[in-house]
């Protein structure tokens, strides 16, 4: 009886020393990273912040944001941002109501919500582009390499008006390659996504006698082969002989990457065509000095844009309240725009850095934040 | 004359079981508050630009068809599985049986689903197109095969994987509690075994049978994870088991796009939800009336 409880006290001491030895790691890793000389340039202020933020909105820039927090905090120890992926929509009804701080959101603000947001803040908006990515239109298909593909192919393949790879109307555009005798299977997103809504929306624009869907975060079409998240779609592609999917480009490795038509010529996706579509997006007039909304040229003929591109937004307030609120999301938000920042997104989320004449653009707006 | 430990045992015990209830209701109340705005709200504002009952329907029928492959499949397994390790199997391996199965009810669902989408659904391929050759005529498996294997069918068996542990464990402790007497009685009067287990084992062990495939039809009505990741479902009513386009089922679907949904459509979930709700609540309803009716020599109350 004694032997036992001594051996329970022993075990519950040992968990406790093992306990602590954790903490004690992680405090020595925290110290080992405030440490770290000071290298990231982090924008505008110069001066460590401090204290917490929070944001909420697309999943699409969750994984971009733990690089990102990681990167500020390199700096600046003692500040804190906590982001809620919650959903574009829900970010920014949570930024409206005062909520979170910042928001980020796969589209961007809608002119009411401007003026409500405007409200809310008692200040102008600032709305950036933060995190850029090329789509890819994946592809499953034994012995063939190098397919090319234009939107309205995309289309009539994705609603299922072109159900066989060997149709003479891939075959056209495909000159020289053995187009097997099998069944496409067309797979989308089950789950809602901007990924989906910037697809459906490239396909609106340049295949617009073929897709007559708007652009949508939710697929448009019932029956077909539908998977979970990003992983899900380009697992079913992989599982499914035939199969034809979209996806993050980060995430299509081992895959088939079909060249879409520019212009004359057929692109494949890059990081460095996703910056460049950006580049030449038209910005939109509405909103403010400080409001960056873009679009797309989905239509783009110049082929060193790649048009199936995802831009995901910041939204924050121009002025703060809280004069060290203000601070935080400005340094924040300067380090996420920030060569260092955006290249630590590209190699932690596989992103399109962002190109230097859009961060000459936006600067001015994230500086203005206080 | 009540000793002091006697009233402090009868009140905490009343007030479990008040607290039960009081769970309960305040479950049935938030969904039906969360519900309400979905219910009166303008028919163009749901997604799907249609009304609560005609969002709702695909899911309900996806939930229904999954669950009833998964009994149809997992209920006469557990039932011989249970019999074997009460009537066949040697003490020593009957035993080691029997941990076993309650072991696999302890395995997560997320477990079986990636289970099921990374070896299942591959291994099913030859078996679908197998029916879509032979059995096309039917409409469950007409096809075309799904080139991934996610279909309803596939899903139907990982369910069926899943409540298999529950159903068997019930049945198997309700087949033990059998009176000796009538089966030793009908193996006296020159039975074989067969004969005695369906003489005697079975009548009495019914309403244990119902109520552990009740139990496992709760878990398949309400699963989640392992359907989500598994099924390529969609907004659709299709009884063809083995293609791309499958029904989606409620849990999935709230699962799915409950994360970037706002306003109303948040609302419009939770209405799915209640739905379900009310399903899993008829459901072992009409298990408690079956078993009710058939309370006389059985071996579940």
């Amino acid at each position: 009886m004694k032997t036992v409880r001594h051996s329970a006290r022993a075990r519950i001491a040992a968990v406790g020393i093992a306990t602590s030895g954790a903490l004690l790691l992680a405090g020595c890793g925290a110290s080992n990273e405030t440490a770290a000389p000071a290298g990231g340039g982090s924008g505008g202020s110069s001066a460590a912040v401090s204290g917490t933020i929070n944001g909420a909105g697309a999943s699409t820039q969750q994984v971009a944001t733990q690089a990102w927090v990681a990167g500020l905090q390199t700096n600046n120890p003692d500040a804190n941002v906590n982001y809620d992926p919650s959903g574009s929509g829900a970010g920014r009804t949570q930024f409206i109501a005062g909520g979170v701080q910042y928001a980020g959101s796969d589209s961007a603000m809608k002119a009411d919500e401007i003026t409500q947001a405007k409200a809310k803040c008692a200040s102008d908006i600032v709305e950036v582009p933060v995190y850029v990515s090329p789509i890819a239109v994946v592809y499953n298909l034994q012995g063939v390499t190098d397919l090319q593909l234009t939107p309205s192919l995309i289309a009539k393949i994705f609603n299922k008006k072109i159900t066989k790879w060997n149709d003479p109307a891939i075959a056209a555009v495909n000159a020289g390659k053995t187009l097997p005798d099998k069944a496409i299977t067309p797979v989308n997103r089950s789950d809602k996504s901007g990924t989906t809504a910037n697809f459906t929306d490239y396909l609106s624009k340049a295949a617009k006698a073929d897709w007559t869907y708007p652009g949508a975060d939710s697929w448009p079409i019932q029956g077909s082969e539908a998977a979970q998240g990003t992983s899900g779609v380009i697992g079913a592609v992989k599982a499914g002989d035939g199969a034809i999917g979209y996806a993050d480009e980060s995430q299509a490795k081992g895959l088939g990457i079909a060249k879409i038509q520019v212009g004359t010529t057929y692109v494949a996706p890059s990081a460095e065509g996703a910056a460049k579509l950006l580049e030449a997006a038209t910005r939109g007039t509405d909103g403010g000095q400080y409001v960056f909304s873009y679009t797309l040229p989905r239509t783009t003929t110049d082929p060193s844009q790649y048009p199936i591109t995802l831009s995901s937004y910041m939204i924050a307030c121009s002025k703060y309240a809280d004069a060290k609120q203000g601070a935080l999301v400005k340094a924040y938000m300067s380090y996420v725009i920030s060569p260092e920042g955006q290249q630590a997104a590209a190699s932690k989320a596989g992103s399109a850095p962002l190109s230097d004449a859009v961060r000459a653009a936006i600067t001015p707006a994230v500086n203005a934040i206080s | 004359m009540q000793q002091p430990g006697d009233r402090i045992f009868a009140a905490s015990a009343r007030g479990a079981g008040i607290l039960i209830l009081v769970v309960l209701a305040g479950v049935a109340a938030f969904l039906v508050i969360q519900a309400i705005p979905a219910l009166v709200a303008n028919p163009a504002d749901l997604p799907g630009g249609k009304n609560i009952a005609v969002y709702v329907a695909p899911f309900v029928f996806g939930t229904v068809v999954s669950s009833a492959i998964a009994l149809i499949i997992a209920t006469p397994l557990a039932i011989a599985v249970a019999l074997f390790i009460t009537h066949y199997a040697p003490r020593r391996l009957a035993q080691g049986l029997g941990y076993l199965i309650d072991l696999l009810a302890a395995v997560p669902s997320i477990v079986f689903g990636l289970w099921g989408l990374a070896v299942l659904a591959p291994a099913m391929l030859g078996l679908s197109t197998w029916l879509n050759t032979y059995l096309g005529w039917i409409p469950l498996f007409a096809g075309p095969v799904s080139v991934t294997g996610r279909t309803m069918l596939v899903v139907g068996v990982t369910l069926a994987v899943m409540i298999l542990p529950i159903i068997t464990a019930v049945s198997r402790e309700v087949f033990l509690q059998t009176p000796k007497l009538h089966e030793e009685a009908a193996l006296a009067l020159g039975a074989t075994r067969w004969e005695m287990i369906r003489m005697s084992v079975l009548p009495f062990g019914r309403s244990g049978i119902i109520s552990g495939a009740m139990l496992g039809l709760g878990r398949a009505l309400g699963e989640t994870m392992a359907v989500a990741i598994i099924l390529s479902g969609s907004s659709i009513i299709t009884f063809n088991l083995i293609s791309s386009g499958n029904s989606s089922s409620i849990a999935a679907n709230i699962a799915l796009n409950f994360p970037d949904s706002t306003g109303v459509a948040v609302n419009t979930l939770i209405a799915s939800g209640l739905v379900l709700f009310v399903i899993t609540l008829l459901v072992n309803s009409l298990a408690r009336y079956i078993i009710n009716r058939r309370r006389e020599f059985s071996g579940a109350n």
